[in-house]
C-alpha cells in the first residue's frame, strides 16, 4: 500500500490543486473526515469549511470550500469545490462586509459561509 | 469592356469589407482564447463530477425511489432536444452543423413514433429550426454569454430544463453542442443528460472498464447527496456545453474570416490586375487615335 493519498481539488472555474499528500482532513456535512491512504471508498457532502493539508506531520496548507462533495478511494481523494480559496488569501475586511450584507439579507447560506470563513482566519 | 469608375468602386469596396473582415478575425482571436483557457480550465470538474456521480449510481443499482433525474420517468416517448447555437451569424458552418444534426435526430426519432420536443438555446439555431419545425419548437433560450459565460446562466437553463421534467413534459434530454477540438475543429456532441447515463470514458478518452462496482460509503445518506447532486451536475454540464459551444463559436468564427480576409485580398489583385490592363488599353486606343489622326492630314 502507497503511503500517500493522490489529492485533487477542483473547482468550476480549474484544476486547483493535484498532488500527493500524506494526509488531508475535510469538512465533511457531519464532521471532519481525516483521509489516510486506504480509506475505504467514501462519497460525502461538505460544509463550508477548511481542508487541512498535512506535510510531515505539520498542517502544511489550509484550503477554505464553501460547499461541495468529496469523493475518497483508498489511493485518492478528490474534491470538487465551489468557492476554493486558500486561507492566507482571504481578505478579513471583505468577509466582513459579506457578512454584514449577509445577516441584513438573511441569506441562510451566505451567512453560514462567511462565517465560516472568518472563523478559518481567526483560528 | 468594364468601365473604369465601376472597377475602382468596387476594388474600395472589397477593401472596405476586407477590413471589417480581418477586423472581426482579430476580435475573434482575442475572445477565443480566453474563452478556450476557461473551457479547457472548466473541464476536469465536469468530467469528474460526472465520475463522482457514475460511481454513486453504480454502487447504488437501481433501488426503489431513486431521484427521477436519475433513473427517469419509466417512459422513452417524449424526446427534448436542447441545441446549444450561437446570436451571431458569421460563423461558418458552427450553427449549420448544429441544425443540421438536431434536424438528423428528429426526423429518426420521429421515424420510431416519438414525440420530440426542442428548446433552442441561442437565437441562431432558433430562427432556422422555427421554421423547419414550428410544432416541435418550444421555447427559446437567448441573450446567452453576451461577454463571457456565467455559471449563474447554465443553472437558469438546467432550472428551466427540471422544471419542464417535473412538469412531465418530456422522459429524455439530450444537449447537442460543438466541442471545442481547435480553432479549426469543433465536434458536433451530443450528450445525454436526464436521465443520467454514467460516462464511459475517462479524461485521456480511453475507456474504464465497467467490471463489478465498487461499494460506497454514503455521508450523509444516498439520498440527500444525490438530491443536491443532480441538479448540480446538470447545471454543470450545462455550464460546460456553453464554454465549449462559445470557445467553437470563436475558433469558427477566426477561421471562417481568415479565409473571407483571404479571398477578399485575392479578389482585391485581380480586380486591380483588371483594372491596369484596362487603363493601359484605354491609354493605348486613346494613342492609336491621336496618331492615325495625325497621319491622315
Amino acid at each position: 500500500m502507497a503511503d500517500m493519498v493522490q489529492f485533487e481539488l477542483v473547482s468550476p472555474e480549474r484544476l486547483i490543486k493535484a498532488q500527493e499528500v500524506e494526509m488531508v482532513v475535510i469538512p465533511g456535512a457531519e464532521g471532519d473526515l481525516g483521509v489516510l491512504p486506504g480509506h475505504s471508498l467514501l462519497i460525502a457532502q461538505m460544509r463550508p469549511g477548511v481542508i487541512d493539508i498535512h506535510k510531515d506531520g505539520k498542517v502544511d496548507e489550509q484550503i477554505f470550500v464553501a460547499s461541495g462533495f468529496c469523493e475518497i478511494c483508498p489511493d485518492r481523494c478528490v474534491v470538487l469545490a465551489e468557492g476554493a480559496i486558500a486561507v492566507n488569501d482571504i481578505d478579513k475586511f471583505a468577509v466582513e462586509e459579506r457578512l454584514k450584507l449577509a445577516s441584513s439579507e438573511i441569506d441562510e447560506s451566505e451567512l453560514r459561509i462567511s462565517e465560516a470563513m472568518l472563523a478559518a482566519i481567526s483560528s | 469592356m468594364p468601365n473604369l469608375k465601376d472597377l475602382r468602386v468596387r476594388i474600395d469596396s472589397v477593401k472596405s469589407t476586407q477590413k471589417i473582415t480581418s477586423a472581426m478575425k482579430m476580435v475573434a482571436a482575442a475572445k477565443l482564447r480566453r474563452a478556450q483557457e476557461s473551457a479547457e480550465a472548466a473541464r476536469p470538474y465536469a468530467m469528474r463530477m460526472e465520475n463522482m456521480l457514475g460511481s454513486l449510481a453504480g454502487s447504488l443499482g437501481s433501488f426503489e425511489g431513486a431521484p427521477k433525474l436519475l433513473s427517469g420517468s419509466g417512459s422513452e416517448q417524449t424526446h427534448l432536444l436542447v441545441p446549444f447555437t450561437a446570436n451571431r451569424g458569421l460563423c461558418g458552418g458552427f450553427n449549420g452543423s448544429i441544425v443540421r444534426r438536431v434536424r438528423d435526430i428528429t426526423l429518426s426519432l420521429k421515424g420510431d413514433e416519438k414525440t420530440v420536443k426542442i428548446l433552442c438555446v441561442g437565437r441562431k439555431g432558433h430562427d432556422v429550426l422555427r421554421r423547419e419545425f414550428p410544432a416541435e419548437v418550444i421555447d427559446s433560450i437567448e441573450d446567452l454569454g453576451k461577454r463571457h459565460v456565467e455559471y449563474s446562466e447554465a443553472v437558469d437553463v438546467a432550472d428551466k430544463v427540471t422544471e419542464l421534467f417535473h412538469a412531465g413534459e418530456f422522459d429524455i434530454c439530450t444537449i447537442i453542442f460543438n466541442r471545442f477540438q481547435s480553432a479549426m475543429t469543433q465536434i458536433v456532441t451530443p450528450q445525454q443528460l436526464i436521465p443520467f447515463i454514467p460516462a464511459d470514458i475517462d479524461e485521456d478518452g480511453t475507456k474504464i472498464d465497467s467490471g463489478p462496482k465498487p461499494v460506497y460509503i454514503f455521508e450523509p445518506e444516498e439520498e440527500s447527496i444525490l438530491d443536491s447532486l443532480l441538479p448540480r451536475n446538470l447545471a454543470v454540464q450545462v455550464f460546460q456545453a456553453l464554454l465549449e459551444s462559445s470557445a467553437s463559436e470563436h475558433g469558427a468564427r477566426m477561421t471562417a474570416m481568415d479565409s473571407a480576409t483571404r479571398n477578399a485580398g485575392d479578389m482585391i489583385d485581380n480586380l486591380t490586375l483588371t483594372y491596369n490592363r484596362t487603363r493601359q488599353a484605354f491609354i493605348t486606343k486613346e494613342l492609336i487615335e491621336i496618331i492615325s489622326g495625325a497621319e491622315a492630314l
